[in-house]
């Protein structure tokens, strides 16, 4: 059994995370923070669960920032395999080695080792994080994209930090990257991935605290319009839409409000904004016929 | 742990341990699944985060104990149970904020008037609508401990004191505050319109905080009357995919709706990666020998044909009569989901007799509107109104013959009660041969089929029958698909 990689806690407390990552440009409520502490000491991966667009991929990147760790990301997909997610041989190259070998006559043995080598090695997001010494944040986004295979190696990489290359040998992590997977929910993952990780829920949030991440990303709002926005979007989240508007959308809105140069949110602008957080033509008729806009 | 060595060692069996254990079991009691390693994963974080803050103590147990976001309601009524403010040792029996390191007294805790119980309910109204005007969650949250503290308690009896939220809600009946609120909220804007809608919004939500707050409150005290072991079996509601469809109330139902886009998500997902598999298929080894001559012979590129692609068909059958509204209700919002998705997915509706509806489901459609207009406009109902399966069926088999064809899954949905008509096997018989695939859901428990009207146990013996109940079932179903 090889030694444990070691983990040093980056953050002292929860204030601490709170401090660090607003810094970073992301606003944590209690919650975040809490778990994002607990990772870390504990030296758990961190499963992130919510919709799209509330800032599950953003909490890792503003991890990253906030310890000084570079980002390493796996996108999942479907159909994702090991030689995209691990590591592969480059065997285009190994091909051309050989070939060229062929006709300068060297012997086999000396090319066999050879095109097994680091040289011929393409080395994929989870192998890359876990041979890096300085801080790394990993991001596999959107986890239940991939198939259930892939969760299964996730599960490997995951518990010991380390990767068997039959021709080169175990890898082991030397120092171990913090981990962020994240999960829009549209399949539920496995039962033993869920338990290696601690989970957050992310959800929409508070009014205050939209607030908050709308005036601190846009800064040039003003409050009171800032205060109007947060208070229609979550309106349009009590009706019953098929795509709710999230936190990335309410910020294109104030974006768009400011370009447009408009200091108020009336019915005139909303029709001719609501394209920018409502993108299902049902869900436009829909909120203009329940937030009487005619 | 280096920064935090000297929190909690070990403790003995019936300290923090034992409490610790105490709320894992409540928690497993009220249907979220705890395995071992969690538990001792809970026990773990108690000795890294700061136990007097309460807020970080929910967070970091939730964090453990939770693995999916609609247990959170019940954990955090549990939590609010075990973990209560009173629990410091500061002020016994008192509702103080100690939590949030706010030694500072409720707002209206010095000029009550005690005694006179109108004048008492009279301005506490005023400062409700004051502090719902000015939304601040905690002095909102301060406000209900004082409110039920003056106005909740019933009549002392042997047993204790005993604290209501209906008498605290009908004191002050936050809802007829509505339009004062409304006009504190909307200031000097015009009324109509954009603007009052959302002012409206903000009142429903505030009002409902409130009413949250209440209602905690009073389990809070309750539970320090009765022990909370008694409170915690009634405060908790089944999780909303455990809610019984034919037994659903309006708000299950909304909450249902929010659970069936990422279950038609997930069963349009589970569909189409079957249908995507595998795009590179076998190796195309014409094609990748010629394109290894460009290298000098050497296959740098491989080729392959493409798969043969299966397009899954998919025909649902829908049984919209009464005794299973609440479950059409839903399978409906189910096929209108798998509709955005697919376009070979067809939908009839049935009660005694059958209609094609896949018209009103058109991607983007309203499913609300949609099943309003099933029952104003779809031919469904011939004769009285009643099910009649076999006739349904017959008139599914002659109406559309080729609907049903070897590439097509076959799913009725129904409770298979015939009101003693005949139950028209063979036409059904014969559907399922044709089809590639066929099911059965079934909205009842498995005990009541085959009783009094239900011909669920002969429909059982030519299609595959599964029972589901609830929203929980139906994603079992769909892994198995």
């Amino acid at each position: 059994m090889p030694a444990q990689p070691t983990h040093a806690a980056q953050f002292a407390d929860v204030a601490d995370v709170t401090t660090r990552l607003s810094a970073a440009g992301y606003l944590p409520d209690h919650q975040i923070a809490t778990t994002v502490f607990l990772a870390d000491r504990l030296g758990k991966p961190l499963l992130v669960e919510g919709p799209a667009g509330v800032g599950k991929t953003e909490l890792a990147k503003a991890m990253a920032t906030a310890t000084g760790a570079e980002l390493i990301r796996l996108q999942c997909y479907e159909g994702l395999d090991e030689a995209r997610a691990l590591y592969e041989w480059n065997y285009k190259k190994q091909l051309l080695r050989i070939s060229a070998a062929g006709s300068g006559g060297a012997d086999w043995d000396t090319v066999h080792d050879d095109v097994f080598g680091e040289e011929f090695l393409l080395s994929r997001p989870l192998l890359t994080a876990i041979r890096r010494s300085e801080p790394t944040v990993l991001l596999i986004d959107e986890t239940d994209k991939a198939d259930v295979e892939v969760e299964g190696l996730l599960l490997e990489v995951l518990s010991d930090f380390q990767v068997t290359i039959p021709e080169l040998g175990t890898i082991t992590a030397v120092r171990r990257p913090m981990v962020v997977l994240t999960s829009n929910a549209t399949r539920e993952l496995s039962e033993a991935l869920k338990r290696r990780c601690l989970y957050l829920a992310l959800d929409y949030p508070s009014a205050e605290r939209e607030r908050e991440i709308v005036l601190s990303r846009v800064p040039d709002l003003a409050p009171g319009l800032a205060d109007q926005l947060v208070r229609t979007v979550r309106a349009l989240r009590a009706l019953e839409l098929k795509k709710a508007p999230s936190i990335s959308e309410t910020l294109d809105w104030a974006q768009t409000l400011l370009a447009l140069g408009l200091d108020t949110l009336d019915e005139s602008a909303m029709r001719s904004t609501l394209g920018v957080v409502l993108k299902h033509a049902s869900d436009q008729a829909r909120a203009a016929a329940e937030l009487r806009l005619n | 742990m280096p920064a935090r060595a000297e929190l909690p060692a070990p403790v003995e069996p019936g300290g923090l341990a034992g409490h610790l254990d105490g709320f894992v079991r409540a928690i497993r009691e009220a249907g979220v699944p705890v395995g071992i390693s969690q538990a001792v994963d809970a026990a773990e974080v108690l000795t890294v985060i700061d136990l007097l803050d309460r807020e970080q103590l929910r967070h970091g147990l939730a964090a453990v104990l939770l693995r999916r976001a609609a247990q959170r309601p019940a954990y955090d009524v549990l939590f609010d149970l075990w973990w209560p403010l009173t629990d410091r040792p500061a002020g016994a029996g008192r509702a103080d904020d100690a939590a949030d390191g706010e030694p500072e007294d409720g707002p209206a805790d010095g000029p009550l008037p005690v005694g006179d119980p109108g004048a008492l309910a009279e301005s506490l109204r005023a400062e409700l609508l004051r502090l719902l005007t000015e939304g601040e969650e905690e002095a909102l949250r301060r406000f209900a401990r004082l409110a039920v503290d003056q106005l909740g308690s019933g009549a002392p009896t042997p047993s204790g004191q005993s604290f209501f939220s209906y008498r605290v809600l009908r004191a002050l009946s936050p809802d007829t505050l509505v339009s004062q609120l409304l006009a504190g909220l909307l200031g000097d804007a015009e009324r109509g319109g954009l603007a009052e809608q959302v002012a409206r919004q903000t009142a429903r939500e505030r009002i409902a905080a409130f009413r949250t707050a209440v209602e905690s409150e009073v389990r809070r005290r309750t539970a320090a009357q009765k022990g909370r072991d008694k409170v915690a079996r009634n405060a908790v509601r089944p999780l909303a995919d455990q809610v019984d469809f034919l037994r659903a109330q309006q708000s299950d139902l909304a909450e249902l709706r929010r659970t069936v886009a990422p279950l038609a998500r997930r069963l349009a997902a589970k569909l189409s990666a079957r249908r995507r598999l595998g795009r590179a298929g076998r190796l195309d080894f014409r094609r990748t020998v010629r394109a290894s001559l460009a290298t000098g012979g050497l296959p740098l590129v491989t080729h392959h044909r493409p798969r043969a692609l299966h397009k899954p068909e998919l025909v649902v059958l829908c049984d919209v009569s009464g005794s299973v509204a609440g479950f059409s209700h839903f399978t409906l919002m189910l096929t209108q989901a798998l509709r955005e998705h697919f376009s070979g997915v067809r939908a009839f509706a049935f009660v005694d007799s059958t209609d094609e509806v896949t018209r009103f489901f058109t991607p983007g459609a309203d499913v609300v509107d949609a099943i309003a207009r099933i029952g104003r406009e779809a031919d469904v109902v011939s004769f009285d109104g009643h099910s009649d399966y076999g006739n349904a069926f017959e008139v599914f088999a002659e109406r559309w013959p080729a609907a049903v064809g070897p590439k097509t899954s076959l799913l009725v949905l129904g409770d298979g009660r015939t009101n003693y008509r005949h139950p028209g096997l063979p036409t059904l018989a014969d559907l399922v041969r044709r089809s590639r695939s066929a099911h059965w859901l079934n909205p009842e428990p498995r005990r009541l089929w085959g009783s009094g009207d239900s011909a669920a146990d002969k429909y059982r013996e030519v299609i595959p029958m599964v029972e589901v109940r609830t929203a929980a079932q139906l994603a079992d179903f769909v892994t198995t698909l």
